[in-house]
């Protein structure tokens, strides 16, 4: 068996290592790159969302590459991601691909849990799931280190003494993450890079903007699709803060543990005066996250959805009521296959243009009432 | 011999037209200059510095350069800009500098319609469009050439036009097939136009303006300002009164122009080519790197045959070779 499993942002590495230990051998697919997006775009339902796209497109080049079995998450969510798996069980069927897909499900019910560890025994051929659930553990460790690296990057990146350290030992840091085997490899590179970023020199006291990035969370963190949107503002001198990673989220599944604690709370509290209920995807998180920002006092938000995302449209016409009642700017950036990378680049640089000139006058403004 | 004016360039580069601006040291415009693109920037650009030598060279020291536009990156390479600004910014200054108090500014040019909203003198909010090029100056001069009139004398057929007829002005592509059918059933050519500014400003305001409050004053600039037919349509729609700026058509290059004078102002140099940056010879080569799936086309810009900038890969790996200063993997190992 080789098994491959869609991008999400570095989600790969976590499960390339859990899946290396439990000695099947893995196939991680190319990084998404236009060539993904062109398959995808050209085997799925074209008013798909684009991280359907983009995951088919994973698929293909993985089972050119000898993958025979797929890693997939999915379930009865209330967005279509729900409905990914069986989906391109079909696309790929009808394309002769003779797959295996395995999916699992939301793991927020210890019912779900033990399912999912009932189908890793299937993976893994073997009946001791002491093992599985140890190594399930360390794989979220392996999530939680990654969050935990990328925080200490977009930290670093706008406020670096010399323009590029960061993106250099990125890229580093993804060219030899690519050779490590297993668990114990992978854990000790990160924890070395994280030292590496923690010894860059930076000016600490340098005035940065604060933008915090909301919306579904696959566009938020897969940098392919989202034009490397973290980078970007980085290196315009922002420091960003991400409302969804994939070790929040992690943490917000399996928050019933008594060990584990997240966030969602205050995040479903912020959002009630808007949004009462789930509706699916991450619209809750869209509107609480922004309400959450804006009570902190930042200087804007990045609204990031794929075209066509429901949740995320929902979210899209309460988040101008928000914009007004917590006075903070909201930048909404749709992303699909046809978005052009200038007019991005040129509203991005606008609305950084715009919060930098609505501080100082708040500033002003707060000299001249002292005075 | 006489003193030399200080005087700061204002470059935008836009898909339509090019356009440059020369101001002095009171922001008074002394020259200007608006050219077509016709796809090929860096020979409207060596064309356009050629006019403003001869006009210029003699009386004038330039002290700053600003560039923006969609074709800004290939104007800072080639002129050496002290100041790179989106297109937003920019307009958003030049409308400023016009009239202090503005509150709304209709932006519409080759290829993109934008709509900013200042309160209390700063930019407060913005939207560009997104899919469509309807609405845009490149629609309106195809249309014009369709219908085989100047383009400068198609706003002036809008207002001889008594009953505008309703067209479809949501897409640029069943517009045309709209004003063709229209045209078939005998309309008048002035109703036919009319009908065509008020689709456009009609779906412009409810595909940027919408959930927007769009206060007065409002200046209404670029290329498609001159268009006095959407102007008017504008002006229906609103129910008030709308301003030209004075150099309405190159504002974005105003603009360019006083964020130049406001850069320099804190560095005291400018890195201007001079002049003769029109008399240099510019190629642009490109090639397709082979690295990585994503196939980027990279760029290659070579002045007189020496490479000077390279850009239009996702890595950086050629774009990133001109930043010399930041230290090495290994630098930052030890």
């Amino acid at each position: 068996m080789k098994i491959t499993f869609p991008h999400m942002g570095n989600l790969y590495i976590a499960l390339k290592a859990v899946f290396e230990d439990l000695q099947v051998e893995v196939v991680t697919p190319p990084p998404c790159s236009k060539k993904t997006l062109a398959l995808g775009t050209q085997y799925a339902p074209e008013l798909m969302c684009v991280p359907f796209k983009l995951t088919v497109g994973n698929y293909i080049e993985s089972i050119e590459k000898g993958a025979d079995t797929l890693f997939m998450w999915g379930g009865c969510d209330v967005c279509r991601i729900g409905f990914y798996n069986t989906l391109q069980k079909d696309i790929l069927k009808d394309l002769g691909y003779d797959i295996e897909m395995i999916c699992v499900e939301s793991l927020n019910t210890p019912q779900k849990i033990r399912k999912f560890f009932k189908q890793l025994c299937e993976v893994a051929n073997t009946t001791h799931s002491f093992a599985l659930i140890a190594l399930f553990i360390k794989g979220i460790q392996l999530v939680f280190r990654l969050d935990e690296l990328e925080e200490l990057m977009i930290h670093a990146r706008p406020r670096e003494i010399h323009a590029g350290s960061v993106d250099i030992l990125q890229a580093s840091f993804e060219k030899e993450i690519r050779t490590t085997h297993g668990y114990k490899e992978t854990y000790s590179l990160i924890d070395t890079y994280k030292k590496k970023i923690q010894k860059i020199e930076i000016n600490p006291t340098k005035e940065v903007l604060q933008i915090g990035i909301v919306g579904e969370i696959y566009t938020v963190v897969e940098p392919f699709i989202n034009f490397e949107l973290v980078k970007k503002l980085g290196n315009m001198g922002v420091d960003v803060h991400r409302s969804v990673t994939t070790g929040k989220f992690v943490r917000e599944q399996l928050d019933f543990l008594p060990f584990m604690h997240s966030n969602k709370k205050n995040v479903h509290r912020a959002a009630h005066p808007y949004i009462e209920m789930d509706i699916g995807g991450h619209c809750r998180h869209t509107v609480g996250d922004t309400v959450l920002f804006g009570e902190k006092g930042f200087d804007g938000v990045v609204h990031l959805l794929p075209f066509t995302c429901m949740p995320e449209i929902v979210a899209q016409s309460i988040l101008p009521t928000v914009e007004k009642d917590k006075n903070i700017p909201i930048l909404k950036l749709v992303l699909d296959e046809m978005t052009g990378e200038a007019g991005y680049v040129t509203r991005l640089e606008a609305f950084v243009d715009l919060l930098w000139k609505r501080r100082e006058y708040a500033q002003d403004e707060k000299m001249l009432s002292r005075n | 011999m006489h003193k030399m004016k200080k005087c700061y360039l204002g470059i935008d580069v836009g898909s339509v037209s090019t356009n440059i601006v020369a101001m002095d040291e009171e922001d008074m415009v002394l020259e200007s200059l608006y050219l077509r693109t016709q796809g090929n920037p860096i020979q409207v650009l060596k064309q356009g510095f050629i006019i403003l030598k001869e006009r210029l060279a003699d009386t004038v020291e330039v002290v700053g350069v600003g560039v923006t536009g969609s074709g800004r990156q290939l104007a800072a390479t080639l002129l050496g800009a002290d100041i790179v600004k989106n297109e937003i910014t920019a307009h958003g200054i030049a409308a400023l500098h016009f009239v202090p108090d503005v509150q709304t500014i209709i932006e519409i040019g080759g290829q993109d319609s934008k709509l900013i909203l200042l309160r209390n003198q700063i930019i407060y909010d913005f939207a560009m469009n997104t899919v469509c090029a309807a609405g845009t100056g490149s629609f309106l001069d195809r249309q014009a050439e369709r219908i085989g009139i100047p383009i400068e004398e198609f706003g002036a057929l809008a207002l001889q036009s008594t009953t505008p007829v309703r067209i479809a002005g949501r897409c640029a592509v069943f517009a045309e097939s709209d004003m063709i059918h229209k045209q078939q059933l005998g309309h008048h050519r002035e109703d036919i136009i009319g009908g065509l500014c008020e689709a456009l400003a009609r779906n412009f305001l409810s595909n940027l303006g919408k959930g927007k409050e769009l206060k007065s004053p409002i200046l209404f600039q670029g290329g498609v300002a001159a268009n006095v037919g959407i102007k008017q349509a504008f002006e229906k729609l609103l129910g008030c009164d709308i301003i030209i700026p004075p150099h309405a058509a190159v504002m974005g290059a105003v603009g360019a122009c006083l964020l130049a004078k406001e850069a320099v102002r804190k560095t005291n140099c400018t890195h201007f080519t001079g002049f003769d940056a029109a008399v240099s010879d510019y190629t642009v080569k490109s090639f397709e790197c082979s690295h990585c799936p994503n196939i980027c086309e990279v760029v290659e810009f070579h002045r007189d045959s020496a490479l000077v900038a390279r850009w239009g890969d996702k890595c950086g790996r050629f774009s990133s070779t001109k930043i010399k200063t930041s230290p090495t993997e290994d630098e930052l190992a030890q």
